[in-house]
């Protein structure tokens, strides 16, 4: 019997090998063809740059941002060079990494796309990133924060941002140098960034942590954490996860009579937080890597897409603008750009950007938001 | 395992799990109402809900109610929120039993049909209530309703001040007055239903149609009512659930029917589907289980808990905790 299944499963394996190679075979071809048809039509500075992130769905704020930051890199770049055709295809992945892969086995087949700004999630950046890396097709996220992603072997991956292993020790110095804390409270929401950035956490706070819970994305009902939050006797939580959990958690531990300080990282950097926590997010405090934008930056960007600059809208013009220079240094094809962005270094509008072996940048700054008034504040660097 | 830990704050996590079970056992209703008289389940009962936790926010708009509101005036909002709550809730079953279900049972089609009908009813709801904004935009009209369809994929918060305040102490927990309101009022209304159903010509022509449509409608019976009602007062206790569930938990969103749906479908099926009292018993139960669970064994374990009570009761009570159906419960 074993004998038999095992033969079976030869032959499928054969098969499916089969069909793969079948499929690479007719891919290559199409590439090949039409990376021809550019060479003879256009000039040396054109490329096809492809956003992937969420632009629909719970989460879409965050995308919104990234992508009008990336817009406005684009305008900029076009009316400084007039001769250029270079243009930014977006995919709508709802950060959802089920939805993500489909939309990245597309990007990939399109041999116009040279370049990526995304994916705007750890969770779908860790579903996708053997593929891009497979493609050898660069990408640089403005905000994939989980620190395992670096640790893959990607040649393509690259974050402008920070990892949180980086944001969780500033937490941890704000929070005993700042905020004099005598126990706190972590809870994750179970999500790849979540978990991570928790894990962190917990870890620099050491022996500060009184407790630790994990909730599930899109749960209302917070009861048990807030029961096991006030028998803890913790004077401050640190919430990692997204923006919709934590005004539900910030609202229910307000009204469930506990008065500590709430904080959280930049999953609820979103001024959708503050709408809908209410009062209950009066005197939060938000971390982020993500620097807040200038005046200059705040003008540009508001006239180009006609609201205020959020979390990550910085980040996303930067990470949009590696991949353009590259374009204008003549680079503009898969292999030659993904060269470029690994050897990049320049000064970008959050940080002097380069990227060391693993796509990590190597300026990190964390930068704390309180916050007042009903409203986030700017926000002020953390010292460590 | 924290046994301790539960030991310690047994009534807090008790306390918690009967006014989230409270409201489970209000939408429960409507879901074993429904399936009590059509055999029907239906799955758009999760959007009524959704629709009167919407309804709440936007009454308390309406009438200018905000953080500031106290007192009387506070309970008063409140009372106004959960009426237009219900009606709305009532109107969406209604239109829901018109639009997506009758037609079917007219042509008598198979109740498999009619399960499919119910889960594309539930998304267009959904959808609809997601997609207010570019509605309205669509229709000109989003400058004049902008607080009411601003950013329709967000959280959407309660504008009251929701603090409660602790009435006495059971073992050391301080029970609030919100949970008295969401426990006492959930109660009170079951059991109007129930005694509507027991007592009431409306309430026999109910069960009587659950236990035979066919020979109810040749005694005179209109059927077609009975199924109308049952489908209102289903909505009708849905929309009051959604106004408590708003003093609860505070924020609502297009899609926060879902779980909540599932939940209060689970509580009708422990308790016994197609049962009213079942749907009581059933939703207290998995509220009280559920939290005590993830005190247990953390609050990443409360659905695994949740499903697992569900489990062990079917496999000794196969037709749930009280398991007599609508038509065969007693005047």
């Amino acid at each position: 019997m074993s004998r038999s299944t095992t033969n079976w499963r030869t032959a499928g394996l054969l098969a499916a090998a089969g069909i793969a190679l079948a499929a690479c075979g007719t891919t290559g071809g199409g590439t090949e063809g039409e990376g021809t048809d550019d060479g003879e039509g256009g000039g040396d500075c054109v490329g096809v740059i492809a956003y992937i992130g969420p632009l629909t769905g719970p989460s879409a704020n965050l995308g919104i941002n990234i992508v009008n930051g990336s817009n406005l890199a684009l305008e900029q770049f076009q009316e400084a060079n007039p001769d250029c055709d270079v243009t930014l295809e977006e995919f709508d992945s709802q950060g959802d990494p089920a939805a993500a892969s489909p939309l990245v086995s597309e990007i990939v087949g399109n041999a116009d796309i040279i370049g990526v700004v995304g994916p705007t999630f750890s969770g779908e950046t860790a579903a996708t990133g053997d593929v891009f890396a497979e493609a050898g097709l660069v990408t640089v996220s403005p905000s994939a924060t989980n620190p395992d992603l670096a640790l893959n072997g990607w040649d393509t991956f690259h974050r402008v941002i920070g990892n949180d292993a980086t944001q969780a020790p500033a937490v941890a110095s704000y929070l005993t140098g700042t905020a004099n804390a005598e126990g706190v409270f972590v809870v994750d929401d179970s999500s790849e960034y979540g978990a991570g950035l928790g894990a962190g956490v917990v870890e620099s706070l050491g022996d500060l942590v009184v407790g630790t819970e994990s909730i599930q994305v899109g749960q209302t009902d917070m009861g048990p954490v807030v029961t096991a939050v006030n028998a803890s006797g913790a004077d401050s939580l640190y919430f990692a996860g997204y923006y919709a959990e934590a005004s539900v958690l910030a609202n229910q531990l307000r009204s469930g009579g506990w008065e500590g300080l709430f904080m959280s990282g930049d999953g609820t950097l979103d001024p959708a937080f503050v709408e809908a926590a209410g009062g209950a997010a009066e005197g939060a405090v938000l971390t982020c890597p993500c620097a807040p934008a200038d005046e200059e930056f705040a003008a540009a960007y508001e006239a180009s897409a006609g609201q205020a600059p959020g979390t990550y809208s910085t980040e996303g013009f930067d990470a949009t603008n590696v991949l353009l220079q590259g374009i204008l240094d003549g680079n503009t094809d898969r292999p030659s750009l993904l060269e470029w962005v690994n050897s990049y270094d320049a000064e970008g509008i959050t940080k002097h950007i380069t990227f060391d072996e693993t796509g990590e940048v190597a300026d990190v700054v964390v930068y704390q938001y309180p916050v007042e008034g009903g409203e986030i504040q700017v926000g002020v660097p953390i010292e460590q | 395992m924290q046994l301790q830990y539960v030991l310690d704050n047994f009534m807090s996590l008790f306390i918690g799990g009967l006014v989230f079970g409270s409201l489970y056992a209000l939408v429960a209703l409507g879901y074993t109402m429904v399936y009590g008289v059509l055999q029907l389940i239906n799955f758009a009962h999760s959007e009524v809900f959704m629709f009167g936790t919407f309804a709440t926010v936007w009454a308390l708009y309406l009438i200018g109610a905000d953080a500031t509101t106290t007192g009387l005036a506070l309970v008063g909002s409140l009372a106004f929120a959960m009426v237009i709550a219900m009606i709305i809730s009532g109107g969406v079953a209604l239109l829901l039993e018109r639009v997506a279900y009758r037609p079917l049972l007219k042509r008598g089609a198979p109740r498999l049909v009619a399960l499919i009908s119910a889960i594309g009813a539930s998304f267009v709801l959904s959808e609809i209530m997601g997609l207010r904004g570019p509605i309205m935009a669509a229709l000109g009209l989003d400058d004049e309703f902008d607080r009411y369809v601003a950013s329709s994929r967000e959280n959407v918060g309660m504008p009251l001040d929701r603090t409660p305040t602790v009435q006495f102490e059971i073992l050391g927990h301080g029970v609030t007055n919100r949970d008295i309101i969401i426990v006492v009022s959930a109660v009170l209304m079951m059991v109007l239903v129930d005694q509507f159903v027991r007592r009431t010509r409306i309430g026999r022509g109910i069960r009587a149609v659950a236990q035979d449509p066919e020979t109810s409608s040749l005694m005179g019976v209109n059927s077609t009512r009975v199924i109308q009602v049952t489908f209102l007062i289903g909505g009708l206790l849905a929309g009051a659930a959604a106004t408590l569930y708003m003093l609860q938990v505070g924020i609502t969103r297009y899609n926060a029917g879902f779980l909540l749906g599932v939940k209060a479908f689970t509580a009708a099926v422990l308790g016994g589907i197609g049962n009213l009292r079942g749907a009581l018993l059933g939703g207290l139960v998995l509220g009280v289980a559920e939290n005590l669970g993830a005190g247990l064994f953390g609050s990443e374990w409360r659905e695994v808990v949740a499903f697992a009570v569900l489990v062990l009761v079917l496999l000794f009570r196969p037709t749930g905790l009280l398991g007599e159906s609508l038509g065969k419960a007693r005047a």
